[in-house]
């Protein structure tokens, strides 16, 4: 297993890049018309991001969690193949 | 380098990338039964598939010295048809003793719908009267824990089934852990944005243990990399990984699991 030091050489700057893409991408959200902010793709989006904070182990395994349909039942008949990546009832 | 790439969809991909695979390394290849990107609409179009699988892509791999596997199955994006998913289904036993075809797979949910888990209820039956090995494909983003638990639970009460025999694949660090801990084999897929990348892939390994693990590509007709394993072997180099543990996970695991059919031989 690789020391702190070395994960941080190998990719913070990867790690940056993409925490500033996560940030300009609010950004552009804020900054465009429309009620967006009520999308549950951004209600879940914002909740997976409180698991970035503080030091909760398995943070991608929370933030997959977060962006999951968490129901058991099968649904009654596909309407569409496609999926959004966000639970679309993700409670407001 | 060596690796066996454990899930590829060639006939979607042009003859460069089979190249590109064989420079790298690749000493065999398997391609699960898919969905073509559209509904195909009779069960002569799967006919049609099944052949096009096991006669003429084996002999456009041999032209690369490349062995080529497959499994057979209808999608879950088309078990909403379950006229025609039966009709598939009556066919496939035609194809099973043909000496490039592993076991039923891809199989799965895609929506977690009643009718998919009819249908891949089916596949398993018949997996198991034919004492084949499955190769399961579980849901996209948001519907894929809910779509890993329904799956892990159906595998898991049909007691014909041996979980070793079982790879369940396009895990992520939610349903890892679901697939492990019942004694299935789990597939990490490395497919931009919508699956996993290197980094995390081989964060799993170490978290996970890579016992019953492997790593595979899934190329097809989209947004996809035929490179993409021997590209995390390269990450897990740099990661401090040993030539030893890349071997294993790439070429081992895959020639492990598979080598449970007597045909998977690679000479
Ligand atoms: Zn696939």
């Amino acid at each position: 297993m690789m020391t702190k030091t070395e994960i941080l050489d190998l990719y913070f700057a990867d790690a940056r890049s993409k925490l500033i893409d996560l940030a300009a991408f609010l950004d552009r959200i804020e900054r465009s018309s429309g009620a967006g902010e009520h999308d549950p793709r951004v209600r879940s989006f914002r909740a997976a991001l409180s698991h970035l904070q503080g030091g909760e182990a398995e943070k991608a395994k929370a933030v997959l969690l977060t962006l999951s349909d968490p129901t058991t039942e099968p649904v009654a008949v596909a309407t569409t193949k496609g999926a959004s990546g966000a639970w679309p009832q993700y409670p407001s | 380098m060596r690796y066996i790439e454990p899930h590829a969809h060639m006939v979607s991909r042009v003859t460069g990338d089979y190249t590109a695979m064989v420079v790298a390394g690749c000493r065999a290849v398997c391609e699960p039964a898919f969905w073509a990107g559209f509904d195909r609409g009779s069960v002569e179009g799967f006919r049609d598939y099944f052949s096009q699988l096991t006669e003429h892509e084996p002999k456009r791999a041999a032209r690369f010295g490349l062995p080529h596997f497959t499994w057979l199955c209808i999608n879950s994006k088309e078990s909403e048809n379950v006229k025609l998913a039966d009709e598939v289904l009556a066919m496939i036993p035609e194809f099973l003793d043909r000496p490039n075809v592993l076991g039923i797979g891809e199989i799965g949910l895609n929506k977690n719908s009643r009718n998919e888990i009819a249908v891949f209820e089916k596949h398993i039956d018949l997996a198991a009267r034919r004492e084949q090995m499955i190769l399961v494909h579980t849901p996209h983003l948001e519907d894929k824990l809910k779509g890993t638990r329904l799956i892990v639970d159906i595998l898991k009460n049909d007691r014909r089934i041996v979980p070793g025999r079982v790879l369940i694949d396009h895990v992520e660090e939610h349903t890892a852990g679901l697939a492990l801990d019942a004694g299935f084999w789990a597939g990490i897929t490395l497919y931009p944005e919508s699956k996993c990348t290197p980094p995390r892939a081989i964060d799993m390994v170490e978290v996970f243990g890579a016992e019953r693990l492997w790593l595979n590509c899934a190329c097809d007709w989209g947004n996809s990399d035929p490179l993409a394993v021997p590209k995390t072997a390269l990450e897990m180099r740099r990661r401090g990984h040993s030539e030893e543990a890349i071997d294993n996970l790439i070429f081992g695991n895959p020639l492990r699991f598979l080598s449970q059919t007597p045909k998977f031989s690679i000479g």
